[in-house]
């Protein structure tokens, strides 16, 4: 079989960018869950504040590092592997990148050595000024990254000059046709994805540690945030959904599995196995003219096809179309548990809920999957092109010999496919270990260069105890 | 023609800016996974990852500042460079990938505790190595027709040999660092690692300049034959005078620590200074060798340049919070300033 570097270098890139993707999607709301603990405790001086934001701190550090150390790693594939796609994008994308290393990357770098390792040397309002830096850091991450990744999806604001894209309105380049929607919403699906990994460790540990007192406030918090989150979250990517239609109705066509060139009255396809041979579905399941009713507000709403374009400029349908259904899935399970926890909590059961607590548990990895899932949808939704409907992705690949390509994706598929489980490893381990008990954590706190710290400390806990 | 080229000088000035504050501080930080083999206990190793486990994110976000850069300010030059050191580069990341996840998972384990330290020294060395590389390739100079993707002309001799000559500078950073950083035992062994290693470092230089200075005679003719060459033979001079303070600063930490004596707070910390400042002579002798090109004799960098409408747009930017990094990186170390000894928290 003759191999192929073009296809090497973009199942690197898609393997790197998935392995990637995972790290942030948990901290981003990580860091901000921990900062509104650790704001919470300065506030009202509840212990079980510091303790979840102790706890959580290190699971925190360690995703955090991982997606550090294989963020490097995309900085670089760009010019390794898409050469030509930097030359001609480079004047677009660089500075967007540019001011994401010097608004974001720093800031969390420098603020993170305080927030994990300067408890005892920065003041109680201090630190927590840290962590609150460090999360809007991974916002202001988030908000460069889409805005580069939305451009390709919808540029806009720029002017080819001799096969070069150049700027002529960073305004327009940056708030790009889809870039609000998109932002706002990987922002939810983030702060959503770390909100289930809480919630599901709550879960698991109010049945199976003795920290039933974290346990419950942090599967309190958690079911509230899901309740407001989730819904919300239906709610913009709808709106992200109407924004496709308008910008991408091929990506659409794939999500929905149209074929016609245009159809009224388009059902919403349940489940169905596209064919791209065949050009149709089969084994359609389908709720008749729904999916016009929910992208036209009519009934009898026409949409354009996958047959509205040649073959050559269809992305790869079933994976969009699969990978639609499973993030969408997995969306609407999240509301429902959202809503039956609400409901079990106004019965008054839901700290006993013993078979609702199990199933909580197992959905740690629903946010992550479903943000894949996501990021799959659109991605693959772009293909063929690499800056829609301007410059396709095969065309812009560095002629690398495809041995060498094929080195490093298997250096990384072995070093990732270590990493991963040794991370696993890592998170199960913390979790067993359960946060440090209050008393170490007052006596740790107290540091011999801040004793600000420890008379601030000292002052919050008292009140705290006494009221037990 | 001197406004014209403003813009790009600018960047080209940064991106020099970017490097030097990544090979400095990065330097000592992958230089601790050098030295790792030559600490044995497990106390040792502790202090050695605890010196650096609170700056080791910033200092790698460097070499991400100098990628997007390259990428934003200079597209052409990032494009070619990048594909041209593929497998250079490819294994700077997985060696950096190594080393970094050691920081996070070697506090936290007990029986792959060893595999951790292997994973931080081995990881760092890599790095290391492939950066000397491609430090390599940049002074050797690229054959312009084989600029094509599939060549492997980063392997020579001369780079293998840059490729060491960087790990030992990086090491010796890391040396200095700890002699500022540490008391007592480590510190002696560092001040003692560190005087061997400067003299390496110091002939590595040497050879270095010297093979460039015969292989290349634009490069000779700037040295000497330029109007500047009187001023440029400053670089050198200044480079054998801080190496002469920097060997007799660690000379004076050993035999204080021998004497019994109270060890000269300054002797302690101006070796870290003494070797950044060699970094720093180091680094503007290549500039001089390499201007205006930022792949030698092919790509300069105003031919490289992006168009003004995404240099003005990132220039505010850099204005406003380079400033800021600076200072805030500043803080984050002043918070941690002293010995490491005296901070013995986790987190």
């Amino acid at each position: 079989m003759e191999l192929d570097a073009a296809l090497l270098s973009r199942l690197q890139f898609a393997f790197t960018i998935s392995f990637h993707i995972i790290f942030p999607s948990i901290t981003i709301g990580l860091a901000t869950l921990i900062a509104i603990w650790e704001g919470l405790w300065l506030k009202t001086a509840n212990p079980v504040y510091l303790q979840l934001a102790k706890f959580w701190i290190k699971p925190f550090a360690i995703t955090f590092g991982m997606g550090v150390v294989s963020g490097i790693v995309l900085s670089y594939e760009f010019g390794t592997n898409f050469s030509e796609f930097s030359r001609i994008t480079g004047a677009v994308l660089g500075p967007l990148m540019a001011y994401e290393v010097l608004t974001a990357f720093f800031l969390e770098a420098g603020f993170l050595g305080i927030m994990l390792f300067g408890w005892q040397r920065v003041g109680p309002k201090l630190h927590f000024l840290s962590t609150v830096v460090v999360a809007v850091g991974t916002w202001i991450s988030a908000f460069w990254i889409i805005a580069a990744n939305s451009w390709m999806q919808t540029p806009a604001g720029h002017r080819i000059v001799d096969g070069i894209f150049q700027v002529d309105s960073w305004w327009q380049v940056i708030f790009n046709p889809s870039m609000p929607y998109r932002f706002s919403h990987m922002l939810l699906a983030a702060f959503i994805t770390a909100t289930f990994v809480v919630l599901a460790t709550s879960a698991w540990q109010l049945r199976h540690s003795e920290h039933k007192a974290m346990a419950r406030k942090g599967l309190s918090m958690t079911l509230w945030l899901a309740l407001l989150l989730t819904p919300l979250q239906a709610f913009v990517g709808d709106l992200h959904g109407l924004n496709v239609k308008q910008h991408q109705p091929v990506k659409l066509a794939a999500m929905e599995g149209i074929w016609p060139e245009r159809e009224a009255g388009v059902p919403l396809l349940l489940f169905a196995v596209p064919d791209k041979v065949a050009e149709k579905n089969h084994f359609e399941l389908a709720i008749p003219k729904l999916a016009s009713l929910i992208l036209t507000h009519d009934a009898d709403g026409e949409l354009a096809g996958l047959k509205s374009v040649p073959a050559a400029d269809r992305p790869n349908v079933p994976v969009v179309f699969f990978s639609f259904r499973v993030m969408v899935g997995i969306g609407v399970l999240m509301i429902l548990v959202a809503l039956f926890g609400a409901y079990l909590r106004w019965c008054g059961t839901l700290y006993h809920s013993r078979w609702f607590l199990t199933f909580c548990s197992y959905l740690a990895p629903s946010g992550i999957i479903a943000v894949l899932a996501g990021w799959y949808v659109v991605e693959v939704g772009r293909q063929p092109w690499i800056v829609y409907g301007l410059l396709r992705t095969v065309d812009v690949v560095t002629p690398l010999p495809a041995e060498r390509v094929l080195f490093s994706l298997t250096l990384f598929v072995l070093t990732y496919s270590l990493l991963f489980g040794v991370y696993l490893y890592f998170m199960r381990k913390l979790i067993r270990k359960g946060p440090p008990p209050l008393e170490q954590l007052h006596q740790q706190l107290i540091g011999v260069k801040a004793s600000g710290y420890a008379v601030a400390l000292a002052k919050q806990l008292t009140p705290a105890q006494e009221q037990k | 023609m001197e406004l014209q080229l403003g813009l790009p000088l600018f960047y080209f000035l940064l991106l020099g800016f970017a490097i030097l504050m990544y090979v400095l501080l990065d330097g000592f930080d992958l230089g601790m996974g050098i030295l790792y083999p030559w600490f044995n206990t497990d106390a040792e190793h502790d202090h050695l990852m605890r010196s650096i486990s609170h700056v080791w994110d910033g200092n790698e976000t460097w070499l991400v500042f100098g990628g997007v850069i390259l990428f934003g300010a200079f597209p052409l030059a990032y494009a070619s460079i990048a594909s041209l050191l593929y497998l250079p580069i490819m294994l700077m990341l997985i060696g950096l990938i190594f080393r970094g996840v050691a920081f996070e998972y070697r506090f936290k384990s007990h029986t792959s505790k060893v595999w951790w330290n292997r994973a931080f020294a081995a990881g760092s060395s890599l790095a290391a190595f492939c950066q000397g590389l491609m430090l390599g390739v940049i002074v050797q100079g690229v054959d312009g027709s084989s600029l094509t993707q599939s060549s492997l002309q980063w392997l020579t001799p001369f780079s293998l040999f840059t490729a060491l000559a960087v790990m030992a500078g990086y090491a010796l950073l890391a040396c200095t660092y700890l002699t500022m950083k540490s008391r007592g035992a480590i510190q002696q062994k560092a001040a003692r690692y560190g005087q061997r290693l400067l003299i390496f470092v110091m002939l590595a230089m040497l050879l270095v300049s010297l093979w460039t200075l015969y292989q290349q005679p634009d490069i000779r003719s700037r040295w000497f034959g330029g109007v500047y060459s009187l001023a440029l033979m400053v670089l050198p001079l200044l480079a054998v005078l801080a190496a002469r303070l920097l060997f007799r600063d660690l000379a004076r930490v050993q035999r204080q620590f021998g004497a019994e004596q109270a060890i000269n707070n300054r002797h302690e910390s101006r070796p870290f200074w003494l070797s950044a400042s060699l970094f720093l002579l180091a680094f503007a002798g290549l500039v001089v060798g390499l201007y205006p090109y930022l792949l030698p004799q092919q790509l300069s960098f105003y031919a490289a340049a992006a168009p003004d409408s995404s240099l003005g747009f990132m220039l505010p930017g850099v204005m406003i919070f380079l400033p800021l990094i600076l200072a805030y990186t500043l803080w984050g170390y002043h918070i941690f300033r002293g010995k490491i000894e005296d901070y013995e928290e986790g987190y």
